[in-house]
């Protein structure tokens, strides 16, 4: 399991912890808004060589049905997984 | 079997984090983790990667993590494998991330001394050539002519006159069990490093190169590119430390151009062709005395 989005927000001072320590992965916002263009995967031409994944400095390429998925939301748009595939399965679009 | 992008762990435990977009520092965190497993025990000095993973209540590390002073990496690496072991858990991998700055300027002293004691931690620079979160100060592991804050490029004075310390041969001179050098172009070499220093007990220490596009005025999608031109130039070499000598891991056949490498960044912009021949000198000058030393 990862790092994932809570519905709680932590707001008012009793919700915040009086040590310093607080639970491991507690994520409360997106990075989508981060992002001007968006990386495409064209599923047929994908291979499932699994460079993208390995090379995403944020983590968001996931492995799905021997192929790949990204997770949107986490996802900063900085191109180097259209980079490093070297089949081009992956193509940047504008976001709207 | 080796680790590769197949066999590696699918969990991540470096997610959400708010790093520049194309971040090579937060590749090279995400996959040392992979590597490591959920029995690693995060310790990350104030830098550009405390600075994304804990912005309370957005919590990155899926794994034990805390920060430490800036430098008191290797001291509270000290700390943690001490308290671990003394609660009787013995499945555990103590791993500390700083920072070029965090680890050849002001932690190096705790650093050394965590290695003469050879504590069980394992500890990663991952160096993007100056102080990156603060906004570009020159730390002592910037190269030869890079223009920062603190090192600016005018008439007379082009950018850092000093050139990249030796970090990684100062690291071996304490005669540590393992040492090595990486780079976030070659991340296989890097996996493997990782998992062989996991196995190890005593202090390791690898030296990742990861470059920043902010820092260093290249597009966020050239970080890998630029990271293994880096080695494939010659400015940088992989290699490792262990049982006393030095391996060199990856010999590139022919060294490409130094000057489409600096080129690229403008932090490199301003060099006049005199100081590319300084930087192409020194770097033989270097693989020189690889080629005498290194196996």
């Amino acid at each position: 399991m990862k790092p994932y989005l809570r519905e709680f927000v932590p707001k008012n001072l009793e919700d915040i912890p009086d040590t310093t320590s607080y639970e491991a992965g507690y994520l409360v916002t997106k990075n989508a808004g981060w992002r001007n263009i968006r990386p495409v995967i064209d599923t047929q031409k994908c291979t499932g060589c699994l460079n993208c994944y390995l090379h995403c400095p944020d983590g968001v390429i996931f492995r799905k049905d021997g192929k790949v998925s990204i997770d949107y939301d986490f996802c900063k748009g900085c191109g180097i997984c259209k980079k490093i595939c070297k089949i081009g399965a992956i193509g940047m679009e504008a976001e709207k | 079997m080796a680790v590769n992008a197949r066999t590696l762990n699918e969990t991540e435990f470096f997610y959400g984090h708010k790093a520049c977009a194309g971040c090579g520092g937060s590749l090279a965190v995400r996959i040392a983790l992979k590597v490591l497993g959920e029995n690693a025990f995060a310790v990350l000095p104030a830098g550009c990667m405390s600075a994304v993973g804990f912005n309370f209540p957005q919590l990155c590390f899926g794994n034990n993590a805390i920060i430490s002073t800036f430098a008191g990496t290797a001291s509270m690496l000290t700390g943690v494998q001490a308290g671990l072991r003394a609660q009787g858990i013995t499945d555990f991998h103590a791993v500390g991330f700083a920072g070029d700055g965090g680890t050849a300027d002001i932690g190096l002293q705790a650093l050394s001394g965590a290695i003469d004691r050879n504590d069980d931690i394992l500890y990663i620079c991952y160096d993007n050539e100056a102080y990156m979160n603060t906004g570009i100060q020159k730390s002592s592991l910037t190269p030869f002519g890079a223009k920062t804050t603190t090192t600016p490029a005018g008439k007379n004075i082009h950018g850092n006159l000093r050139p990249k310390k030796n970090l990684f041969e100062i690291i071996a001179a304490h005669g540590i069990p393992y040492a090595a050098t990486a780079s976030v172009g070659y991340l296989n070499d890097f996996m493997r490093k990782v998992e062989k220093a996991k196995q190890i007990k005593g202090t390791k220490y690898i030296h990742i190169l990861a470059p920043c596009p902010t820092g260093w005025g290249i597009p966020t999608d050239e970080t890998i590119d630029i990271a293994k031109e880096v080695v494939d130039c010659g400015l940088w070499y992989l290699a490792e430390y262990e049982n006393g000598s030095f391996t060199l891991n990856h010999q590139p056949k022919e060294f490409s151009s130094v000057e489409a490498y600096l080129r690229k960044q403008s932090r490199f912009r301003h060099l006049t062709d005199e100081d590319i021949q300084i930087i192409q000198s020194s770097r033989d000058a270097k693989w020189e005395f690889i080629h005498k030393n290194f196996k």
